[in-house]
């Protein structure tokens, strides 16, 4: 097989003063898979993912990404400038409180348009419309496209987040606690909506989060991390019905209904 | 004779529990066993032997201590043991198929789509996923009323029948199969032994447990005792 991926992490490392952020970690992903990334609090997952998508400079390490034929960008070297594309385009950050990934004082409709009109949309029917197909697509009623996302819930909150995330068609998403301090209802929503874009569209994720259970049924490969390094890497089933490592182990045992 | 579809080559497994002083239970020793296509090998032995231990180690859930588990793909033969990860999830896509006592799916999807998914990850186009599915949840007599549910609120055995159909209805040449009637009634065992002895009549190679000596007296070409296995080391 000589499937390529379209990100290629290796050596990442970044350190707050004495203390280790996370520390030489490889990563591959591909398109159309979902890869998760789990440990405790303090375990380095979230600097990882803020150093893989532009909001942390690492302090070694390369991240290429490929996202058309066989053109590599190292992410590191990129003008901030590209990087902001890059950001507005192939990749996409669904951040844990969506208020922080969100735009409060303009309307949902306007929150899921701004991606397009980055990219250079101006017709302004068009994007409404996208923005209309978007949140439905998330099961917001699209009758709501002019409230202000403080309006609404927390978890329509964060789903309009993903769909001011997804709306220009990223290849790769980053996601960290995507489904944290929302109704199990909603939860489910979620992953079925997720599961759906990387089966139907393509779309590969990377998602940290310290919720097993959704490890299992939305990540097909998992990465384990404590203090800061990955301990244990490979297929999600494998790792939770058959730790090897012991903090792997213990983290497997301590769930209610992994 | 045909070549081999599963091969298991000084399989053994031991679990080493950390959290209990690093204590290790060894589960299966030196195991060698081989599955032919067209072929129904029954694993045997009292519980605890370690059967369902071997099919989690061959679908790539476990992983092995020592020896290889050597599957066809095509003309190439993969060692789920040592393969790296997304070369197991390719196998597990359109090649190997299991049947656990579990189904586990994302919430809110629907019965069909649930079977038609499996089918359509193994390479089948939309309509003909949805048409296998179809047909499988109805040879498995589960009312279609149910079909655009979810399973979470279904019975042991609907789901049960669930998790079959997603499997036959992907069409895998190798499949596992653990207790798959375990939770039926007679007539529900029977029908999945029928999918059992098509596809093995279709060429399938199948490794499996049955709960139940008659369930595995109609499938079985060949018994595999797992305790014999053990005593002969």
């Amino acid at each position: 097989m000589t499937e390529q991926p379209i990100l290629r992490v290796r050596g990442v490392s970044k350190s707050y003063g004495r203390r280790i952020g996370c520390a030489d970690v490889d990563l591959d992903v591909y398109a159309g898979e979902v890869v998760a990334v789990v440990g405790e609090s303090g375990s380095g997952k979230t600097t990882l993912l803020n150093c893989l998508g532009g909001n942390l400079e690492p302090d070694a390490g390369s991240i290429a990404y490929r996202f058309t034929g066989d053109d590599w960008q190292e992410f590191l070297t990129l003008s901030e400038s590209r990087r902001r594309l890059l950001m507005r385009t192939e990749l996409g950050f669904v951040r844990q409180n969506p208020r922080d990934g969100l735009r409060l004082r303009v309307t949902a409709g306007a929150n899921v348009g701004e991606r397009l009109m980055a990219v250079g949309a101006r017709h302004y029917g068009r994007i409404r419309e996208a923005a209309v197909e978007w949140l439905e697509r998330v099961e917001i009623d699209a009758g709501r496209i002019d409230d202000f996302p403080l309006a609404f819930s927390g978890g329509m909150q964060q789903r309009l987040q993903i769909a001011r995330n997804l709306v220009s068609g990223p290849k790769l998403v980053y996601m960290d606690e995507p489904t944290g301090g929302l109704d199990v209802s909603v939860q489910a929503r979620l992953l079925d909506l997720l599961r759906r874009l990387a089966d139907d569209l393509g779309l590969a994720a990377v998602i940290v989060t310290h919720d097993l259970g959704v490890a299992r049924l939305l990540a097909e490969r998992m990465m384990v991390m404590r203090g800061g390094r990955v301990v244990e890497s490979g297929l999600t089933d494998q790792l939770l019905d058959d730790p090897q490592h012991p903090y792997t182990q213990l983290l497997a045992a301590s769930v209610l209904t992994p | 004779m045909n070549a081999p579809a599963l091969v298991l080559e000084g399989l053994s497994k031991s679990f080493t529990l950390h959290e209990r002083g690093g204590v290790e239970l060894r589960v299966l020793d030196d195991v060698s066993l081989e599955v032919r296509p067209g072929e129904c090998v029954v694993l045997q032995g009292p519980s605890g032997m370690g059967k369902s231990t071997l099919l989690r180690l061959a679908y790539g859930n476990y992983k092995a201590r020592t020896g290889r588990i050597l599957v066809r793909d095509g003309d190439e033969l993969v060692d789920v043991a040592s393969a790296p990860p997304r070369r197991v999830l390719a196998l597990r896509r359109g090649t190997l198929g299991y049947v656990s006592q579990f189904l586990r799916v994302i919430p809110r999807t629907s019965t069909l789509e649930i079977v038609a998914h499996a089918a359509r990850r193994a390479g089948f186009d939309a309509p003909r996923a949805e048409a296998r599915a179809r047909a499988a949840l109805s040879h498995l007599a589960l009312p279609e009323r149910l079909w655009e549910l979810p399973p979470a609120t279904f019975s042991g055995g609907e789901q049960q029948r669930v998790n079959i159909a997603r499997t036959f209805a992907a069409d895998y040449p190798i499949l596992l199969l653990d207790e798959p009637t375990a939770s039926l009634d007679a007539a529900n065992a029977a029908r999945v032994l029928d999918l059992v002895r098509g596809a093995r009549d279709r060429g399938a190679a199948i490794l499996a447990i049955f709960h139940d000596r008659d369930a595995a007296v109609a499938v079985a070409d060949r018994f595999f005792d797992l305790s014999a296995a053990r005593q002969a080391v």
